[in-house]
């Protein structure tokens, strides 16, 4: 089955070519490669992602400009559609900001950028990006960002852990994240932010330095999920 | 018309920016200085009678994240001519 996957680069965008290559190393498909003033997206998508970066120089708030992008209508009917989304870093400031998920991206409550390799655990398992996993499965994923202190008032934060919408959380929280939350899902599961970059981690043991390859399970999550339905 | 628009943090949410600056007019040598907070100074040139609920959009969709900031609109009276 060919896997149609969709990466959004927006002015300012720096992880959108690991992104694609990461699809395609998982997938063996070359994903489509969308510009934000692109109004449209092919209706018969599998996947969108929202890559890490800078988009718009993160001016007035990280992701603010981008959300309100023309790409981003079209991301938005498709997710409403079902599609799945995935936001990483950057992209998850922009699921925040265009309301697709819930909460916001605060500077590190550590007031420094943070650039390492953390530890996640597997908190949902109900999604098509988490369904392989057993929750409490710890992952090794890096993180690079100087916003990425997950905010939400505590109804919100309350509603994601009863609708078990936390998709990952930090072992060691490294930004002052509300409840240690990396990774939150849409009501639906079908949407998911998360900080930490796990298209930075695809490549096996013999690149381990280069980040491992625990990154490429949320991928292969997705095309086995897509393939079962 | 000129409006001004101040963006603020809302009561309670954590400002890192805001407790850096503290600290460094502390080292400084600044006494007394209970809390610092940074907000956003937004300053508009708008057609003559462009209605609050318009600038109160304006905010709500895009100059101000409502999950953490709260907002103050402000017209600026301009000197006759």
């Amino acid at each position: 089955m060919a896997f149609r996957a969709a990466v959004v680069t927006f002015p300012g965008s720096n992880c959108d070519r690991d992104m694609a290559v990461a699809i395609e190393a998982v997938t063996g498909e070359e994903a489509l490669r969308v510009w934000h003033g692109d109004a449209d997206l092919p209706e018969s998508l599998d996947f969108i992602a929202l890559p890490g970066g800078f988009s718009y120089g993160d001016y007035l708030r990280s992701g603010a400009m981008a959300a309100k992008s023309p790409i981003l209508r079209a991301v938005v009917a498709a997710a409403e559609r079902g599609v799945p989304v995935l936001g990483v870093c950057n992209g998850f400031q922009v699921l925040t900001e265009s309301g697709l998920l819930p909460g916001a991206l605060m500077r590190n409550a550590g007031q420094k950028f943070v650039c390492k390799t953390v530890e996640l655990e597997v908190a949902s398992t109900a999604s098509p990006f988490t369904k392989g996993y057993d929750a409490g499965d710890v992952l090794r994923i890096p993180v690079a960002h100087h916003d990425g202190n997950y905010f939400a008032d505590e109804a919100t934060l309350d509603r994601l852990e009863a609708e078990d919408r936390v998709a990952f959380r930090y072992v060691d929280n490294p930004n002052g994240s509300r409840r240690d939350i990396a990774g939150v899902l849409s009501a639906n599961g079908r949407v998911l932010g998360m900080m930490p970059h796990p298209e930075r981690a695809i490549e096996p043991a013999a690149h381990s330095n280069l980040g491992g390859a625990d990154g490429r399970g949320i991928f292969e999550n997705l095309v086995k999920s897509l393939v079962s339905v | 018309m000129k409006v001004r628009i101040l963006v603020r943090l809302k009561p309670g949410v954590l400002d890192p920016q805001g407790r850096a600056v503290h600290h460094s007019l502390d080292s400084l040598g600044f006494e007394g200085v209970e809390d610092v907070r940074i907000g956003r100074m937004i300053e508009m040139d708008v057609a003559d009678g462009t209605s609050d609920e318009t600038l109160k959009k304006m905010c709500e969709q895009l100059l101000a994240n409502m999950v953490i900031e709260d907002y103050a609109i402000e017209t600026i009276e301009q000197e006759p001519a």
